[in-house]
């Protein structure tokens, strides 16, 4: 796919030569597939840098992509596509940026004419599908990295364990239940159980969308486990739909308490402590 | 050969493990429990297992012995200070530590003594008039 030494030269020449007329031609294809969505001048300043990139390298003889002295024109495209993941414009949107040299280049073969423009133009056009798949691919990797950090942070944030009551602490557990979360969750708990002293912990399953036996499974390690170091577990918030589910398939909570709102658990726990919780009539002004 | 030492506090004894349990410090500890049961005349046994990092299958047997051996002499076995660690290994790998009463600290297990003691003596006092009302 490499250039040629003297293919790079007549590229270096014809972009070099034009450079105002390519990097404006180059900006109006990007901004209209772009439908202004980025301002002209940043536009502006990206395909120059790109352009300068190219000029730069194909100035320094073959041009192949891999080698040691196109390291400027990668760190540039990369630049790019990482700008575009991150500002969450699309990966079509994101190849056009690159794909747009190929209509400047044809232009400019036309109006330069002669017998080696054809050949020249296929031998660029080659130059800049490799520059577009490079981007593609930084592109996916920075989208990718992106999915791994917001996962690690959700991880982070969705398993807080709370204090409802001297001795009480409850985990409200929120969204599906893998086995990477729910050893977190365990871990998370017990560590708080011996932190805090607590001889009740709640576990609230309001926010999980579906139990099956998987799930099931993991709840039922974390309650043996609590045991084993002599706290009781209580499930709560189960839905109408989950409780059908658990039935059907057959998951059996054994001598485990369950209740339906966190509330209902709060109070169980309190009266196993001697707590009185008396329904007051509620006062009313005469 | 190391022993582990036994503490009498009240109406309960203490026994905090401090180091690896082999096979002769394991009989050792239920032969010494067993006498120290009998010649105090205690109720209640907390096993303190704070400071073992492992616990294993050879360990869960030595403690539900414990517990048996401590069940025919009338006294109540509560194992205390299982680290969470402990806790899970136990769980994945199935075992489930059965007839052993647990507490998070060693505090928690006085009180669970204290009030199964309670029930105890609660029962034996109701047990009377149940049994009058039970064959008129």
């Amino acid at each position: 796919m490499a250039l040629s030494a003297e293919e790079s030269g007549r590229l270096a020449a014809l972009l070099g030569g034009h450079a105002e007329q390519v990097t404006q031609r180059w900006t109006e294809i990007v901004a209209g597939s772009l439908r202004g969505r980025l301002s002209q001048a940043e536009l502006r300043r990206q395909v120059q840098d790109l352009h300068s990139a190219i000029v730069t390298t194909s100035k320094q003889g073959v041009i192949d992509l891999s080698a040691e002295n196109a390291a400027e024109l990668r760190a540039a495209l990369s630049e790019l596509s990482r700008g575009r993941a991150r500002q969450g414009f699309s990966a079509t949107e994101t190849a056009i940026s690159i794909f747009a040299l190929k209509e400047v280049l044809a232009g400019l073969a036309e109006e330069a004419g002669g017998a080696t423009a054809l050949r020249d133009y296929v031998a660029f056009s080659n130059l800049v599908d490799e520059l577009g798949l490079f981007t593609f691919e930084s592109f996916v990797r920075t989208r990718e990295s992106l999915i791994a950090d917001q996962a690690e942070q959700l991880l982070e944030l969705s398993t807080p364990v709370v204090k409802l009551w001297e001795g009480v602490v409850a985990v409200p557990l929120v969204g599906t239940l893998d086995s990477a979360r729910a050893q977190v969750v365990m871990e998370r708990l017990l560590q708080t159980l011996v932190d805090t002293g607590s001889p009740y912990a709640i576990i609230d399953i309001t926010g999980v969308p579906a139990v099956d036996t998987q799930v099931a499974q993991h709840i039922l390690k974390t309650v043996v486990a609590a045991r084993l170091m002599g706290a009781d577990c209580i499930i709560s918030g189960i839905r109408p739909q989950i409780a059908q589910t658990i039935v059907a398939l057959g998951i059996e909570f054994g001598d485990i308490a369950t209740k339906a709102t966190l509330a209902d658990a709060l109070r169980h726990v309190l009266r196993l402590n001697g707590v009185e919780t008396a329904r007051r009539q509620p006062r009313r002004d005469v | 050969m190391e022993r582990v030492p036994i503490l009498k506090i009240g109406d309960i004894l203490l026994v905090s493990i401090q180091l690896d349990m082999s096979d002769q410090t394991a009989v050792a500890l239920q032969e010494d429990l067993a006498e120290r049961i009998v010649a105090t005349g205690c109720h209640g046994v907390i096993i303190d297992i704070t400071a073992l990092d492992i616990v294993d299958s050879f360990v869960g047997r030595m403690l539900s012995t414990i517990a048996s051996i401590s069940k025919v002499l009338d006294a109540e076995t509560v194992v205390v200070g299982m680290r969470p660690a402990v806790a899970i290994t136990l769980v994945e790998l199935g075992l489930s530590l059965n007839g052993i009463r647990t507490a998070l600290n060693v505090e928690r297990g006085m009180e669970l003594i204290a009030a199964a003691r309670a029930d105890e003596l609660d029962y034996q006092l109701d047990d009377d008039p149940d049994a009058e009302t039970a064959t008129p």
